[in-house]
């Protein structure tokens, strides 16, 4: 009767392997995604996202739209082998705009991800660190980049790190907070029973509150990644010389509007991948949780 | 409320001088006139009170109460995660917490198993049952991994090892809490009602589990829990609880011979324990109830 029982409830929950490899796993999902209503629903969507802008501007030329370019215009201009502003797939400074943009989000990511998480850490762990630090941060973190455009252009020589300094601000503030969120979410449970199986303070941090955090700072990365975007249009808009924001802005300066419609289309899709492959990621390191959603999903 | 307790109890030998450990056992609990009282001196809330029982070496205690009624902060002052305010705790012949030390340090000699699960849903099962020899450094990764497996494998386990806790049913994770536990050879298993959250069912495979565990390892056995069938069932010692503030009602000696199997619920002698001491239970429920004690 041991034995039987020992082995019943198992038997029928038991999942002898750790399922198929990563590769077929992602075929499958595409092909499953494929199957589904979403990929068309996604299209409609787009379709009429594009339908009512056509409309408006193109067909019934609204008032309030008689400025803005419509998608053809934007459009045939993005395509064009000889743009009429100067600036499609088919030129180089395109590009260059886009990976300056791009470098100096990475490296304000980057920068704030590797102080923004160990403070995070710090402060959700040490009580007595967070009552001597919170305060002060929830001081600053209220005070948009804008405002700090002056004072990083005073502080920073050059172009460059005042636009890397804004756009590093507001993910700082996004990472910090959400692993400090993170840590302060962790069950007391796991820390009790870590100390209970003989785990040492150090150890207790490194094995339950780094990686307790995680879905959280996970969280936080991503908004960090996005918010980097909307700080970096700031600071280009106000000073250097490449970079989307820049072309936003000139572009209307130089009343090139379609230019600047391709430029605000670019920074979506740039800032949409970056964020995406934050996640990829994320759900790449924590495997535990991925596949607890996906039991969740199917349960 | 003037119980007064019988020779040879579990009560009278918490009074008598420190007893041997019996038949080579270890992990003898010794609780005497402990209190606690949460927040400031005076304006407080009394949640344990003068509480005084004996846990034998090698056996199941169960500590039955009202929800709310304060024997969880009894279990987190034996494992070391509250202070006491007075009193004292020994663990064989050593002070836990008492006068000067009022909180004990938490170690693998007492281990807690958690009424909502503490596995680390980030490390799979057996990565989460080998952490202990691991972090104390007492057995190699390789050597605690080996061991863990042997552990799951003897519990009928062994298929899940790489699954994460997340993949598993409830009663499962239990199980595998209690192996992670086992690993470390603890003199005490404190059990915080961990199958509170199972459904009827399968609270009695896990109960019979238990037993089976219990069995093999004769480790001494700190059981909570607020059903009293269950704590007749499991146990060798019964300690009905007040409520608020809590403290020893009744002390009942379950004279079931261990092995016990599911056939111990029909037999006529389980229910005459259950006759004797429902009153008692439910006239603290009621109290409980009078005042308001939220569930917990």
């Amino acid at each position: 009767m041991n034995v039987a029982l020992a082995q019943g409830p198992t038997a029928v929950l038991a999942k002898p392997e750790r399922g198929p490899g990563r590769l077929e796993s992602s075929a499958y999902r595409m092909a499953q995604w494929l199957r589904s209503p979403r990929p068309y629903l996604m299209l409609i969507g787009f379709a009429l996202f594009l339908g009512f802008w056509y409309l408006t501007v193109e067909v019934w030329k609204l008032p309030r739209f008689s400025q803005m370019p419509g998608p053809t215009a934007v459009i045939t201009e993005w395509i064009n082998p000889d743009p009429i502003y100067g600036l499609s797939l088919y030129s180089p400074e395109y590009y260059q705009h886009i990976w300056v943009s791009t470098r100096r989000v990475l490296i304000a990511f980057l920068l704030a991800t590797a102080t923004g998480v160990p403070l995070g850490l710090l402060l959700g762990w040490s009580l007595r660190f967070k009552e001597y630090v919170f305060p002060v941060f929830e001081l600053l973190r209220p005070i948009p980049p804008l405002a700090w455009v002056p004072l990083a252009i005073i502080m920073f020589h050059g172009s460059e790190t005042p636009i890397i300094f804004l756009t590093f601000l507001a993910s700082f503030y996004a990472t910090t907070l959400n692993t400090m969120l993170g840590v302060e979410s962790i069950d007391v449970s796991f820390v009790r029973a870590a100390y209970c199986l003989g785990a040492k303070r150090r150890q207790v941090f490194w094995h339950v509150i780094v990686p307790g955090a995680m879905p959280f700072i996970f969280t936080g990365l991503q908004i960090s990644v996005g918010v980097a975007w909307f700080s970096l249009v700031a600071g280009e808009m106000v000073s250097g010389q490449y970079g989307l924001g820049y072309l936003i802005n000139t572009s209307y300066t130089m009343v090139q509007y379609p230019t600047m419609v391709i430029g605000m289309i670019t920074l979506g899709i740039v800032g949409y991948v970056t964020s995406a492959a934050v996640r990829v990621l994320g759900n790449y390191l924590m495997q535990w949780r991925a596949r607890e959603l996906a039991m969740g999903a199917e349960a | 409320m003037n119980y007064e307790p019988p020779r040879g109890s579990p009560i009278a030998d918490a009074r008598a001088p420190a007893l041997a450990a019996q038949g080579g056992c270890k992990g003898a609990i010794r609780i005497a006139n402990v209190v606690k009282i949460y927040g400031s001196e005076g304006a407080g809330v009394r949640a344990v009170d003068d509480c005084t029982f004996h846990v034998p070496a090698g056996k199941i205690t169960v500590v039955v109460g009202p929800s709310g009624c304060g024997k969880t902060t009894l279990l987190n002052a034996i494992a070391g995660f509250h202070s006491i305010t007075s009193g004292t705790i020994h663990l064989d012949d050593a002070l836990l917490c008492g006068p000067g030390r009022p909180k004990a340090d938490p170690g693998p000699d007492r281990i807690v198993v958690f009424q909502n699960g503490a596995l680390f849903p980030w490390k799979t099962i057996v990565e989460n049952v080998a952490f202990g020899p691991i972090v104390q450094g007492r057995l190699s990764r390789k050597a605690a991994f080996e061991k863990a497996r042997m552990m799951l494998a003897e519990t009928g386990l062994h298929n899940l090892e790489t699954n994460y806790p997340g993949e598993i049913s409830s009663g499962m994770r239990r199980r595998v809490e209690i192996a992670r536990a086992l690993m470390n050879d603890p003199k005490v298993l404190l059990l915080d009602e961990p199958y509170r959250a199972l459904d009827s069912l399968t609270k009695s495979v896990m109960h019979e589990a238990l037993l089976e565990t219990f069995d093999r390892n004769r480790v001494t056995i700190f059981f909570i829990t607020h059903d009293l069938e269950e704590a007749i069932f499991l146990g060798h010692h019964v300690v009905i609880m007040t409520t608020r503030p809590c403290r020893p009602k009744k002390i009942l000696t379950v004279d079931i011979p261990h092995p016990r199997d599911y056939s111990v619920l029909t037999a006529k002698r389980f229910r005459e324990y259950l006759d004797e001491t429902v009153e008692a239970v439910h006239e603290e429920a009621l109290k409980a109830f009078a005042a308001g004690e939220r569930e917990r």
